[in-house]
């Protein structure tokens, strides 16, 4: 096992082609079942991995972390669309940390091609190299992959759970199967008698799970639908238990500070002013900082800070300047990746007017709203942990080892997270605390991180720089040549998930850039790596976070250039390459009335942004209130294929939106002696209800296959807000964050 | 010395310092988890609780200033028993994450007892202080003028 996950590893940084000789190498363990990690409860089954049933009632499981995003409303209706439960009939949990639980499309997304040229045979390909996911341990929720992922998957262990449910009435009742319907978690027999689930559970789980086909959408009662979410009255009332509200009996508190210089280790630390403080417990060293127990999180955070500690240099450039000399220094060694290159970029086309452009974005905190946290439990032989994570099998993995157990004597429980946006991906919030656990055996500790400490030691959305040249001709793009440089995220992560230094193209770095459905004659992305060593990781959108911004801000200086409709321009462009694509545009034309004309006072840009599968356009209105400038309405066209629940589109689309207008007016993380100059919100701010526009969504389904919908919106906010801002003020943005250029209202 | 504090109508003997912030008080101390820490510095609105009905941040309150009876999210409604103000933020499904909510929702209450039909500036105003990363205001808003509608046919 551990040598094919090894390989299959290996395989993976290698390429896409190993990949796919990795499935064939190792096609015995990705096909073979994964155990079922349920122990089937007293009274009761385990169907499969996702449904138990007992006396209570019907169990899902939706092993996807919860962040927001309502993975486990959709999941779940997914299973139970086939089941035939209805929702008050059921309870969704998250489970355990399992293999059973792998992602068997954060994979696919991996791959190198641009996505929407992807034939069935590509998308087959894709579905084939995502499951080695399984052997690679990868329950990882992010890469707007759930639905991806879940879809026929979760449709599919419904129906067999039915079908087996079915099999155990039939045998009861010697009847046929076929005679026999489901209805409202109960099986009714042919005489319309009902026989409840919870009363077949015992024996359907003697039988082999029988396979169904799925039914038409034409017969779905909850998909398609808006669904109350599973979370929502737990939410509103306060009961919803976050990772920082875990309580344990005899629980203490404890607070950390670690080295602002990031990456650097601690040199001393004097603790005699915190030893006689308040509550104060004890005192545990990190290594690269320290954490105080006490009896309370605030004393444990007074007393921290009153630590005095003497901290190493990080490996990094001192300030924001030399950090962006080093990105830029980047652009002078060979490019890392050309993604994409068609035509010839080399001649300027006769008769094309050339334009260039060079860009630069900072680097981003994810600002969660819930501060890192766990909350862990030592006892020498085993280590329980409560964390609210998108990597349970990276997270169990990487505390067992830090405390020196095996992962099996770990028990992880995942827990809502207060927002995650890739931050919860990480393990070292979960690491700490289980570090400090492991110096007070049999004591449950839960360690909070307090905001400042959360903002600057963030795997931050990286800084960037771009350089673009282009052409156009006759009101059309004729040439694009674009290079891009930045810390790659994905290569610095799967160092420190996998523990193997990665190599090859980084799709990261040109995400959003590469792959853009435009049908541009002469088109080339180069992506290059930056040599940095800021922590770095993945931020709503990842890559397309910054290429949605920096990319399409370019398009929109072509399309005025060549002195055309910007809306105009990238249809044009769009509709011979992708008809979906297309379609957005189109889409959010009409919603918004785009006539290319705005009253005075008022500006209007569209931002497009092909991301995770999903091509999404995007309108920005702003306008001038006595100078200031106020974001005043937005439209969003996006196309996820097939729409699963109308209302959770809407939010997700919505939400993603205003995570990028935050970062595009007021998100920058910069630097100075080393350390991260941000610590709380009053310098790291967001858009507020008062400065939010009104906007609208339409989800289309043009597309063949399902995508997923939680970052695409991101991306092409930021453009629009920014063309629309040049639109009014003639100011073409070509850095971030935009409250330095421009007032807005705040 | 003990100090004593009334949450949602329950009289409670802490001891701890009086300079701790009440925020730390209901969490660690009383186990009231629902009201949330994300600041610490009255910039997210996250902690937000009534003291004698004003909306204020618990995280700047200290144990020994509270000057009323405290009134916590888990005070408003409970998953079987919502409020008119909660059944309107479920009728609008606004919680993502839902970190933000339970201070969203105390403020909100504070808004609608001191201006029962806000308006959409009313709300700007009232609401400016808190903080939601995953962009729920266009529904918030909404579910404020909601229950304001139905507070006023109840």
């Amino acid at each position: 096992m551990a040598r094919i996950g090894k390989i299959a590893r290996r395989s993976f940084l290698i390429g896409s082609a190993a990949l796919v000789g990795g499935v064939a190498f190792g096609a015995y363990y990705v096909a073979r079942p994964a155990p079922n990690p349920l122990t089937p409860p007293e009274g009761g089954a385990t169907l499969n991995p996702f449904v138990m049933i007992d006396a209570n009632g019907v169990t899902l499981i939706a092993p996807r972390a919860e962040m927001g995003q309502g993975v486990h409303t959709t999941w779940a209706a997914l299973i139970a669309e086939e089941l035939d439960v209805d929702r008050d009939q059921l309870r969704v949990l998250h489970g355990p940390p399992a293999q059973a639980y792998y992602n068997s499309a954060v994979l696919g997304e991996a791959l190198p091609g641009k996505g929407y040229d992807r034939s069935d045979f590509a998308h087959a390909l894709a579905e084939q190299v995502g499951k080695i996911g399984k052997v690679m341990d990868m329950q990882l929720t992010g890469g707007s992959t759930s639905m991806p992922d879940g879809y026929e998957r979760m449709r599919a262990t419904g129906a067999s759970a039915r079908e087996t449910l079915k099999q155990a009435a039939a045998n009861r009742l010697g009847v046929d199967r076929a005679q026999l319907k489901t209805e409202r978690g109960a099986v009714i027999a042919p005489d319309g008698t009902r026989i409840a689930y919870p009363d077949l559970a015992v024996d359907a789980g003697k039988l082999d799970p029988v396979d169904a086909p799925l039914r038409p959408p034409s017969q779905w009662r909850l998909l398609g639908k808006t669904q109350p979410r599973v979370d929502m009255a737990a939410k509103i009332t306060g009961t919803a238990q976050f990772g920082i509200d875990t309580r344990v009996k005899g629980m203490k508190f404890a607070a950390l500070r670690m080295n602002p210089h990031l990456g650097g280790r601690m040199i001393r630390f004097d603790d005699s002013a915190a030893r006689g403080m308040p509550g104060v417990d004890r005192l545990v060293n990190l290594g690269n900082g320290i954490a105080v127990v006490a009896s309370n999180t605030w004393l444990a955070m007074q007393a921290a800070e009153a630590v005095e500690i003497e901290w190493a240099p990080g490996p990094n450039p001192a300030d924001t300047g030399a950090v962006f000399d080093r990105i830029a220094a980047a652009f002078d060694g060979d490019a890392n990746s050309t993604l994409r290159d068609d035509g010839d970029v080399g001649a300027l086309p006769l008769g094309a007017r050339e334009v260039t452009a060079d860009y630069r974005i900072p680097y981003l905190a994810h600002a969660t709203m819930e501060p890192m946290n766990a909350t862990a439990l030592y006892t020498g032989i085993k280590l329980e942990i409560w964390s609210g994570n998108q990597a349970p099998l990276l997270t169990r993995k990487a505390c067992a080892a830090a405390v020196g157990l095996d992962p099996e004597a770990v028990e992880l429980h995942t827990t809502y997270m207060g927002g995650g946006f890739g931050r919860r991906a990480e393990v070292d919030f979960s690491v700490y605390a289980a570090n400090v656990a492991k110096e007070l055996p049999d004591t449950p500790v839960q360690l909070t991180w307090s905001r400042e400490e959360d903002m600057r030691h963030d795997y931050y959305r990286p800084g960037a720089m771009a350089r673009f040249r282009g052409a156009v001709k006759d009101g059309k793009a004729v040439l694009l040549d674009g290079q891009i440089a930045a810390q790659s995220a994905t290569q610095q992560a799967m160092g420190r998930w996998l523990g193997m230094p990665a190599a090859g193209p980084d799709k990261g770095t040109v995400d959003g850039a590469f792959n853009q459905p435009y049908s541009i004659p002469n088109y080339r992305i180069r992506g290059y790596l930056a040599d940095l060593d800021i922590p770095v990781g993945f931020w709503r959108s990842v890559g397309a976070s910054m290429n949605g911004f920096l990319f399409d801000c370019f398009i929109d200086e072509m399309a005025h250039a060549a002195e055309a409709d910007p809306l105009a321009f990238r249809l044009a462009l769009a509709q011979d390459e992708h008809a979906p694509s297309a379609k957005v545009l189109e889409a959010v034309r009409e919603m918004s009335g785009w006539s290319g004309e705005t009253p005075e006072g008022i500006g209007r840009g569209v931002g497009f942004c092909y991301s995770f599968g999903v091509p999404t356009a995007t309108v920005i209105e702003v306008t001038d209130r006595d100078g200031q400038i106020e974001i005043s309405r937005a439209w969003i066209a996006a196309d996820v294929g097939t729409a699963l629940d109308p209302g959770n589109l809407e939010a997700q689309f919505t939400g993603a939106m205003v995570y990028g207008l935050s970062a595009a007016c007021f998100g920058e993380i910069t630097f100075a002696e080393g350390a991260v100059e941000q610590a709380n919100f009053p310098d790291y701010d967001a858009l507020r209800i008062h400065n939010t526009p009104v906007t609208e969504v339409k989800i289309l389904e043009n597309q063949m296959h399902i995508t997923g919908a939680g970052e695409p919106g991101t991306p092409p906010a930021m453009a629009a807000l920014a063309n629309a801002l040049f639109d009014l003020t003639g100011t073409r943005a070509r850095q971030l964050p935009l409250m330095h250029e421009f007032d807005l209202v705040t | 010395m003990p100090i004593s504090l009334t949450v949602n109508g329950t009289r409670h003997s802490v001891d701890l310092p009086e300079d701790v912030p009440l925020l730390w008080v209901l969490r660690d101390e009383l186990g009231l988890t629902g009201t949330k820490y994300g600041c610490g510095v009255a910039a997210c609105g996250a902690c937000t609780v009534q003291i004698d009905g004003e909306a204020v941040r618990s995280c700047q309150v200290v144990l020994g200033d509270v000057w009323g009876a405290v009134d916590t999210i888990e005070g408003l409604g409970t998953p079987g028993a919502l409020s008119v103000l909660q059944q309107a933020w479920a009728q609008h499904q606004v919680a993502q994450c839902g970190y933000c909510q339970s201070g969203q929702i105390m403020q909100a209450a504070a808004l609608l007892a001191e201006t029962p039909d806000p308006s959409d500036e009313e709300i700007d105003a009232a609401m400016q202080g808190n903080l939601c990363r995953c962009g729920t205001y266009p529904r918030i808003r909404a579910a404020i003028h909601s229950a304001a509608q139905m507070m006023k046919e109840a």
